[in-house]
């Protein structure tokens, strides 16, 4: 069945090397490795990065703007007396509420009351939505018997937990803890299925050819790869975390469970203190932006952009 | 056809390369005479109503340190026949035997870096899953983007990568699984014809420097003409050999090369005869 071809291959350069074309035909490893050099040159254009100053200008000016626009109207509104005087303090009332809980020195445990908790829920709500993401995406039965309530389940405000909860677990710590599980749990691992979901064929058939089976293949393959995602959950996660936790706060009051913010916009409307709620709500706004600014943008945008994700690439 | 072969005296080095290659004094050649060996391999897919055959009665051998392509229009199981023998499908009969110590590597059209590590540590993650110890793996990793001339990119991303590029670090990732046997299905087809070219010499460098068999894939004559030492052509729907032809042009070839052209008309007119039958029917 096979044919055979032989043939004339000799470069008909006469008298050694000729022009450049014949050193490439020849096969000459440095005209190869100068020839892919200059198309890897070619091909290859470099990354230019903002500098940090016009970055701070584009980035932080505006929102600083829309904050003293806000800032204005707010005092002026008050100053014309839109509302009576206690239902509308002014800025500055509020800003003195803030000095007077530093001075007494109960700001901080206020914050750290609810810091603490929202943190421990969210690791939690981390540990048990990971594995449950993972089995929902991997795990054909398993998606097809709790997939929908997953997702349904995000839908629905954790707030409507709080009663259940207090009738098990009455007004303790547990509580709490219920209601940011039942608010954080369904959307990491949400976002953790969608994750999957997204990462190509291609890279499992990769990892399968490079040995990347089984455990080793989830651990550095299907993870890492649907790390952007899984992120984007865990933003979510975080957000539903702190809103749970504030709602149950507020709900749930007694003494053993100390004063948290949602407490403490409670006790601050008992009192009718118009600028302590202010001032509390102000410090829930500040907690909740604060976290997604240090901790998950940043986390977020380095993942992005180490993988080519993020537009401004060049 | 058969005219005289005249080899560039100038370059005997590589001649000697070459000799290497075709005795092929290596010890384990002697005991298992192939790197891969498809026989009366048979694929369908799909339940009893529907059931299409995709491959049928395919018997190949693929020699230790030969340059097989596997040539065919769309249709062929090309790629189907690639994944049977790279083991992440069975075929329906017929039995497969490759003798590398793991899975055969294998290089697919799309460079399928992973996007979440550097170029040196997409490789150093294949060196991992072969159990080479932590320690050798940097060097190791170094050596082989050595050998795909890309030493300087191991701590870039993928994305900062040209197309190019990408497929050779998948090439070198490819090799760090040592297997022994290289299966590419049609890694050049989305490049440009100048980096595709480049990269056919830089595989056939490759391919001679380190003894390994491939199987390549492709439905571009030429390319394979340019390449292999063994042309394949598979008929289509369902997948046949069709006939096969030995390239003893002398390595290295350039795609322009009239050797190259004759024997690639020879080849596409059988290919397209293949063609015509479907239309036929």
């Amino acid at each position: 069945m096979a044919s055979t071809d032989t043939r004339v291959t000799g470069n008909a350069g006469p008298g050694g090397p000729g022009p450049t074309v014949d050193t490439g035909t020849t096969g000459s490893p440095d005209a190869l490795a100068g020839l892919e050099a200059g198309l890897d040159a070619l091909e290859t254009r470099p990354v230019a990065r903002t500098p940090l100053g016009r970055m701070l200008l584009q980035k932080a000016v505006p929102p600083l703007v829309a904050v003293v626009l806000v800032l204005v109207l707010w005092q002026l509104a008050h100053h014309f007396e839109l509302k009576e005087s206690y239902q509308l303090p002014g800025p500055l009332d509020v800003a003195g509420a803030l000095r007077d809980m530093w001075l007494e020195g109960t700001l901080l445990s206020y914050v750290w009351t609810s810091i603490s908790r929202g943190a421990l829920g969210f690791a939690a709500s981390v540990l048990i939505g990971t594995p449950l993401g993972l089995l929902v995406a991997r795990v054909r039965p398993v998606r097809a018997a709790i997939g929908p309530v997953l997702s349904g389940l995000q839908s629905l405000p954790s707030v409507a937990w709080v009663p259940a909860a207090i009738i098990w677990f009455g007004l303790t710590d547990a509580t709490i803890y219920t209601v940011v599980l039942l608010g954080a749990v369904p959307s990491i691992a949400n976002g953790l299925v969608s994750g999957v979901d997204r990462v190509p064929p291609l890279f499992l058939r990769a990892g399968r050819t490079i040995g990347a089976t089984g455990l080793r293949g989830i651990r550095h393959i299907l993870l890492p790869a649907a790390l952007p995602g899984y992120i984007a959950g865990l933003k979510q996660g975080w957000a539903f975390s702190w809103r749970s936790l504030m709602a149950a706060e507020l709900i749930a009051g007694s003494p053993e469970l100390g004063i948290g913010l949602g407490r403490l916009l409670e006790q601050a409307r008992e009192l009718q203190d118009m600028s302590l709620v202010l001032a509390a709500i102000l410090l829930v706004l500040i907690v909740g932006i604060g976290i997604e600014l240090l901790l998950f943008a940043p986390l977020e945008r380095r993942v992005l952009r180490s993988r080519g994700l993020l537009g401004n690439a060049g | 056809m058969a005219t005289a072969l005249i080899r560039n005296t100038e370059n005997s080095p590589d001649d000697a390369d070459n000799a290497d290659h075709t005795v092929d004094a290596d010890g384990t050649d002697v005991s298992v005479p192939y790197a891969a060996r498809l026989d009366h391999v048979s694929k369908s897919f799909g339940r009893h109503g529907a059931r299409q055959q995709v491959l049928d009665d395919v018997s190949l051998d693929v020699a230790p340190g030969e340059f097989v392509c596997l040539l065919g229009a769309s249709g062929c199981g090309k790629s189907t026949l690639l994944n049977l023998v790279a083991g992440l499908d069975r075929p329906t009969s017929g039995t497969i035997e490759t003798t590398g110590h793991c899975r055969p590597a294998l290089m697919f059209q799309e460079h399928a870096l992973f996007p979440w590590l550097t170029a040196g540590r997409n490789v150093e993650l294949a060196l991992r899953m072969r159990g080479v110890p932590r320690a050798e793996r940097r060097e190791e990793a170094e050596r082989l983007l050595e050998l795909v001339r890309l030493k300087e990119a191991h701590g870039k991303r993928v994305h900062e990568l040209s197309g190019g590029m990408r497929q050779r670090v998948a090439m070198a990732r490819a090799l760090a699984q040592d297997s022994g046997l290289l299966l590419m299905d049609e890694p050049f087809a989305a490049l440009d014809a100048i980096t595709r070219d480049v990269l056919h010499d830089e595989l056939t460098r490759i391919w001679r420097e380190t003894n390994l068999s491939v199987l390549f894939v492709t439905h571009n004559v030429r390319e394979a003409v340019r390449l292999a030492q063994r042309v394949v052509l598979l008929s289509s729907r369902p997948g046949r050999i069709a006939r096969e032809w030995s390239v003893d042009i002398p390595q290295p070839r350039r795609i322009e090369d009239a050797a190259v052209a004759d024997l690639s008309v020879e080849i596409t007119e059988q290919l397209r005869g293949e063609i015509r039958r479907h239309g036929q029917h």
